[in-house]
């Protein structure tokens, strides 16, 4: 498999690479910190990946997407995955006070996406083939008071992905959403962990399973699914009552 | 006086592998290896003790620093660099050796060598100076590092090695985390021609033939170890089964198909009433009986080594009291071994252990100051917490070790005193000269 990452250096995308790494794969990581995307070079290397190539910058400096998916189709000889993994979570009520911060949010967790989103999807449609793998989430499926902002930008970009979807299918490219629940990573490490936390490489494993069986949307962990429907079938008249 | 913030500050308990004793700790993390610990520890903590904390194996209080600040080293589990001539790996301290053998096994390397389970970390293993079954002819963990680089709490990092800041590095190995954190380490692996393990096992029914039986094959076999019925006496007096065992040399072996791997997990801690010399009884006296008095066969590594591996959270079999292990090493003297006294003792006292293990140390030093292994026979036992009934009997069991020049292990130890620790290892003086003066845990200040 050769496989585009953005966001690399994140936990679940770092656990997805490794796990590509273990089966022989190419992988070109595009990252923010560049002494960390060194480091996860090297042990990807070890860990039997093939070419391992990367990239590193800012994922909102729009400037430089095609010139990414360009060079990593380049160095690899060809794209079959391109995983979007970056975000970022906010302090809600940080972003309730500072439109500043909360415009940021959005810009990360949905605009930089969904138009990652689009030039992966210019440069895979030219083939007809290849995935377009998005980390978005179960907070997309429900407006909370606890977490809205960033709710509501992965809420925008499942929609945007369901549209790409849609538009991709007849060319032969895929798209899939990822909905994981919470995941034990240094983006919920300051939040009690309980028995619903789930490791990344658990959810890796689910995202490369979700690849291989062609699915469009899946949750991660499984009953995930199940609670965000019971979650999304609240009446609103008693939703809003909640102290979620 | 008590500089320690208020209790709502700190944001975990943690638990040793032994459940004994619980502590509370504040807990950050080491985000890189070039990460200062400065800039780890979380504001307004910083008059607090460091200990680095890896998977919370050990089974005491040594990688326990209570009310005090635990630095996780999760995130350094980055693979650096592997030599596929000369089987020279350099890893993070963070990973597993489980995550190090899945990776060097089918490019045909082992670890030098390997503890009772593979889910300790590298950073642990030096640390402990572990050893394993083939302590008498590969000596311990420590022996096969060729390098690593330790970080103190003053921003200083330094590649240790037996010819480099050698001080540091004998420090270092076997120095329960106390020199400051272990970020890398460089291993000489050994080379293996597949996963599999030629076994015998041979079960023994006194002492006397335990020691017959490890004479004659340390010499022929790389892995020896018995385990005892702690609870027979008398003529039966410390029978068991001796497992000997080296790597398979075919390289067609490599194609043998294993079975797939099933992992159970105990789902609970278990109630005490099940803890009692009945059931210990029953089980010491099954589990010789079951075995084979004399059998040859292949198997896979894990289950060789790591056979508790197989159950997760095998800990809570002892209940939510937690259970102590106490394992000591007394020089070898033949028949005159203070051994066949412990047991003896240990067989009296009205405790049980499920899981007696005795083995012979080898002859090979290891570099580290602190590190428990001395040739002679080391014996070990897991015995239930049952409060001070428990500590008495590990008492008596201290005395008889001491009179015998012997020692106990730290990295297993949850209760020695102050007045062991000193005549166990005089060799503390020398170690503390390199003590990083912000590190500490709770077993460092039990026994100083």
């Amino acid at each position: 498999m050769k496989m585009l990452i953005f966001g690399a250096t994140s936990a679940i995308a770092e656990a997805v690479a490794r796990k590509v790494a273990y089966d022989h794969g190419d992988l070109f990581l595009v990252g923010r910190n560049s002494e960390t995307l060194d480091l996860m070079a090297q042990d990807l290397s070890v860990r039997g990946a093939g070419r391992v190539g990367k990239a590193n910058g800012d994922l909102t400096h729009l400037e430089k997407f095609t010139e990414w998916v360009e060079s990593a189709a380049h160095f690899m000889k060809g794209i079959d995955v391109i995983l979007i993994a970056h975000g970022s979570l906010g302090e809600q009520k940080e972003l309730e006070k500072n439109s500043d911060l909360a415009f940021d949010i959005f810009n990360v967790n949905f605009i930089s996406a969904a138009l990652l989103a689009e030039t992966s999807a210019r440069y895979l449609e030219k083939g007809g083939r290849g995935v377009i793998a998005v980390i978005g989430s179960v907070a997309g499926d429900r407006g909370r008071q606890s977490n809205y902002y960033y709710g509501s930008a992965k809420a925008g970009l499942e929609c945007f992905l369901q549209g790409l979807r849609n538009r991709l299918f007849p060319l032969g490219v895929r798209v899939l959403t990822i909905k994981p629940g919470f995941v034990s990573t240094p983006m919920t490490a300051h939040l009690k962990q309980n028995f619903l936390f789930a490791k990344p490489e658990v959810v890796a494993t689910g995202i490369l399973k979700a690849i291989r069986n062609h699915k469009d949307v899946v949750y991660l962990p499984w009953f995930w699914r199940w609670i965000m429907c019971v979650i999304q079938s609240i009446p609103e008249i008693l939703f809003k009552r909640l102290k979620l | 006086m008590d500089k320690s913030p208020k209790a709502s500050h700190w944001n975990d308990s943690k638990e040793s592998w032994g459940k004994y004793p619980k502590t509370e700790a504040v807990v950050c993390s080491l985000k890189s290896r070039s990460q200062k610990i400065s800039d780890a520890i979380p504001l307004g903590q910083e008059e607090l003790s460091y200990l680095a904390y890896g998977q919370g194996r050990s089974y005491g209080d040594s990688c326990l620093n209570d009310h005090n600040l635990l630095i996780l080293t999760e995130k350094l589990n980055h693979f650096i660099e592997l030599n596929p001539e000369t089987g020279v790996i350099k890893v993070e301290a963070g990973l597993t050796l489980k995550e190090v053998l899945d990776h060097v096994v089918p490019r045909g390397w082992f670890l030098p060598v390997v503890p009772g389970t593979q889910f300790v970390t590298i950073g642990g293993a030096i640390a402990n100076d572990i050893h394993g079954k083939n302590h008498h002819v590969a000596g311990t963990f420590g022996c096969h590092i060729k390098s690593l680089e330790l970080v103190r709490s003053d921003g200083t990092q330094r590649i240790c090695s037996p010819h480099q800041n050698e001080d540091w590095f004998r420090a270092t190995i076997g120095g329960l985390g106390l020199t400051g954190i272990i970020t890398w380490a460089e291993i000489q692996l050994k080379k293996i021609a597949c996963p599999w393990i030629s076994r015998e096992t041979l079960r023994f029914h006194h002492l006397d033939q335990f020691f017959e039986y490890t004479l004659d094959s340390d010499s022929k076999f790389e892995y020896t170890v018995g385990w005892l019925d702690c609870l027979s006496q008398g003529a039966q007096l410390g029978r068991g089964v001796f497992f000997r065992g080296n790597h398979l040399l075919l390289k067609e072996a490599s194609e043998i198909k294993s079975k797939k791997e099933k992992i159970k997990t105990f789902p609970f801690n278990a109630p005490e009433f099940l803890l009692n010399r009945f059931s210990m009884k029953a089980f010491n006296s099954l589990y010789y009986h079951t075995h084979p008095s004399k059998k040859a066969e292949l198997v896979h590594y894990r289950p060789f080594f790591f056979p508790l591996d197989g159950i997760n959270h095998w800990n809570r079999l002892y209940g939510k009291r937690g259970f102590f292990q106490y394992q000591c090493v007394v020089p070898f003297e033949g028949t005159q071994s203070p051994i066949y006294r412990m047991i003896e003792t240990f067989a009296k006292s009205g405790l049980g252990s499920f899981l007696t293990v005795i083995k012979t140390f080898g002859k090979v030093s290891s570099p580290g100051i602190l590190s428990f292994p001395r040739p002679g026979v080391t014996l070990t036992l897991d015995v239930p917490n049952e409060g001070k009934k428990t500590l008495r009997v590990l008492e008596s069991l201290d005395e008889m070790v001491m009179d015998a020049g012997g020692r106990v292990y730290p990295a297993k130890d949850a209760r020695m005193s102050k007045e062991s620790f000193k005549k166990y290892f005089p060799e503390r003086v020398e170690f503390e000269k390199f003590k990083d003066p912000h590190f500490s845990s709770s077993f460092w200040r039990r026994v100083t």
